[in-house]
């Protein structure tokens, strides 16, 4: 059983909802990501999701358009991203790790290589915003034969023929764009969620995560009550940029426990 | 030869395809399925032959420009005269198709990016013509190198958005628009403005300018009897190159040559000449196409003195037809561009756009070593009007 599965598995056991935060790998420096990657553990994360920072990233807001700009300017690759999860399990053999980002840098290295190195390092799933089913014939073929999962994101415009098709494809989980628009956006809409839920639930049998748009413990609460996971980033991302290289552990680490509290007291 | 693209997925060969946020894969179809609709009745087409003749002014004429051609003592070149349509560029056939689309669509709100400014005006001139909302993404680069049409874009009510991101130019004016797109999926249609983009977009934008080769091939047998030797089209995404280009595929005798910008010299690594300099397959803006990036695939930033070409990728048919070799791609440096920008306001009182200014050169390169019964057609996509700051600073002349 991959990581990912036994970790829902086990929350579904404890009837708690997974917290999956957030970062840009390399913001807001090389060296603090791997101790980020810990410290969000640490305060209660469930599923690390490390954003690969790309240079022109259409699907995101302000926030992590510069999360990225810093990271580059950092020197952050895909393959320095590689390495730092290889670094983060020597300590942690247990927290899934998740690539998120954009299909080039991948493209680049090859699809094959990038199965492999992920496999090697300890990736467990691999999510490309601007790769849907249709173009993702090879990179699937490729996360397939080294385990790793393909995460898929569905969005309120999603058709139920297409949720069908996702749900046939997808593994690990499947993560589900709350709102039409760039990540950090603030229009969260949680009665269309809640509307949507039995039509991805009809056909994905996943666990399903909600992001885009959560921006604190009230919302990460409200949301929680319909999925099975929280994915925060933007939030998390402006505490990064709002801290210092001496508190930004300590500041993201605080923010995460509150989501934390916030999720696991969901029938409050 | 049987040269039938794109498939049925949008695929040129390896290129082209839906490379999309998911949000916005129902909007892309949708707008195919729209496309394929209206592409073949009678009364979209009907009233997209009207707008061209009698708003845009269409038929563009074929102009032979002797003097320059004298001067070179080789090939004749002829001039396919896009400067002369309303708004001053080819983009305004393209423009006025998508908007007839999104009028049928019921879509009040239009959106586009632009990079010298000519698919911003075409489109804000459309929105005016047809009473639709126009916001018009543009880099804050290109704002500075192209101050008169970001007037005359606010003039024809649209709203101009600064984009500072990245290298503020072209292709963060592209990123900013689609995240408008996803955020606005609904009321909003992206009058795309090059045939790039997700499928159905470099089909569709193909076939909007495709009027261009069209005219041509009807023209050249009039004036010389015959079909040229070589079209030749400047390519940054590649929409008036492809326009032409498109209709001489299946003439064999034709040889076909885009025109990259190739800024400070391929050598230089300052240049928007992706094709010339064998860039790396990649994906960027909806499409695999090839790429001007770094070893990490990260999009490198580009130079032209050319706004409107200066852009990283290239449009997937223009890269299909390098690989299968029907057209050959060539690079014009901002030197050579200007010396025929120069060139043709002296022997022939026309003042070419600086992208056209890149054809030019090139056929202005070849002719001499031709013979003087060769002909090059060459697409003057768009006049220099909103080149003067440009050209003024690089001649050391404040305005």
């Amino acid at each position: 059983m991959s990581r990912i599965d036994t970790t829902f598995e086990k929350l579904k056991q404890q009837q708690r909802k997974a917290l999956i935060p957030f970062i840009t790998s390399g913001d807001p420096a090389q060296a603090l990501t791997v101790p980020l990657m810990h410290g969000l553990v640490q305060a209660g994360a469930d599923v690390l999701e490390l954003g690969v920072p790309f240079s022109d990233p259409m699907a995101d807001g302000p926030t992590i358009q510069r999360a990225s700009e810093r990271a580059l300017k950092n020197g952050m690759s895909l393959r320095g991203v590689l390495d730092m999860v290889a670094e983060f399990r020597k300590q942690d053999t247990v927290t899934p790790v998740v690539l998120m980002g954009y299909g080039n840098p991948i493209e680049a290295m090859g699809w094959e290589t990038f199965a492999k190195r992920c496999a090697e390092v300890g990736v467990d799933g691999a999510l490309t915003v601007d790769f849907p089913p249709e173009e993702s014939h090879e990179a699937f073929e490729h996360l397939q034969a080294h385990g790793i999962a393909p995460i898929f994101l569905l969005a309120p415009t999603t058709t139920e023929a297409r949720i069908a098709q996702v749900a046939k494809l997808a593994r690990g989980y499947v993560y589900y764009v709350s709102l039409k628009g760039v990540t950090g956006a603030g229009n969260l809409d949680l009665s269309a969620i809640e509307q949507k839920m039995p039509l991805l639930r009809k056909y994905i049998k996943l666990p399903i995560g909600v992001g885009f748009g959560i921006r604190d413990a009230a919302t990460a609460r409200a949301v929680a009550k319909q999925c099975d996971g929280v994915v925060v980033g933007s939030r998390i991302v402006q505490e990064i940029e709002n801290s210092n290289e001496q508190n930004v552990v300590a500041n993201v680490g605080r923010l995460v426990q509150e989501l934390r509290v916030a999720i696991d007291n969901e029938k409050e | 030869m049987s040269y039938n693209y794109p498939d049925l997925s949008g695929h040129f060969g390896q290129f082209g395809g839906i490379y999309m946020a998911e949000t916005l894969i129902p909007a892309v179809e949708e707008l195919r399925q729209q496309y394929l609709r209206f592409r073949d009745d009678p009364a979209f087409k009907a009233e997209f032959a009207y707008e061209l003749k009698h708003y845009v002014g269409r038929p563009s004429p074929i102009y032979h420009a002797k003097r320059l051609s004298d001067d070179l003592g080789g090939a004749q070149i002829y001039l396919k005269r896009e400067d002369l349509n309303h708004t001053g560029a080819h983009k305004i056939n393209n423009a006025i198709g998508q908007a007839l689309l999104a009028k049928r669509m019921g879509k009040k709100r239009v959106i586009a990016e632009t990079g010298a400014g000519m698919h911003g005006v075409a489109t804000a001139t459309v929105a005016a013509r047809f009473g639709m909302e126009c916001i018009v993404y543009m880099g804050a680069e290109d704002i500075q190198r192209q101050a008169p049409n970001v007037f005359r874009m606010k003039l024809l009510g649209a709203t101009v958005v600064p984009v500072e991101s990245g290298s503020r130019t072209l292709k963060d004016a592209c990123n900013e628009a689609i995240r408008d797109w996803v955020t606005n999926v609904e009321s909003t249609f992206y009058i795309f403005g090059t045939a790039a983009g997700p499928h159905p977009y470099p089909m569709m934008v193909r076939d909007f300018q495709c009027v261009i080769g069209n005219e041509a091939k009807v023209q050249m047998p009039e004036m010389i009897g015959r079909q040229p030797d070589a079209v030749i089209a400047c390519v940054g995404g590649g929409s008036n190159a492809i326009g032409l280009f498109h209709p001489y595929i299946d003439v064999p005798d034709v040889q076909i040559i885009g025109v990259e910008a190739g800024g400070h010299g391929i050598a230089s690594g300052q240049h928007a000449a992706p094709l010339t300099a064998n860039s790396k397959v990649g994906v960027l803006h909806g499409n695999k196409v090839y790429l001007i990036q770094d070893e990490n695939g990260q999009i490198i930033e580009t130079h032209s003195i050319s706004a409107g070409l200066d852009y990283p990728g290239v449009g997937p048919e223009h890269c299909l037809l390098k690989d299968i070799g029907r057209a050959q791609y060539v690079a014009i440096d901002d030197d050579e561009a200007i010396a025929a920008f120069d060139a043709l306001c002296k022997f022939e009182g026309i003042i070419p756009a600086l992208e056209s200014s890149h054809a030019l050169a090139h056929a202005m390169k070849i002719a001499p070593t031709m013979s003087k019964d060769k002909v090059l057609l060459v697409n003057l996509s768009g006049r220099g009007d909103k080149d003067m700051n440009t050209v003024a600073k690089l001649k050391g002349i404040t305005l």
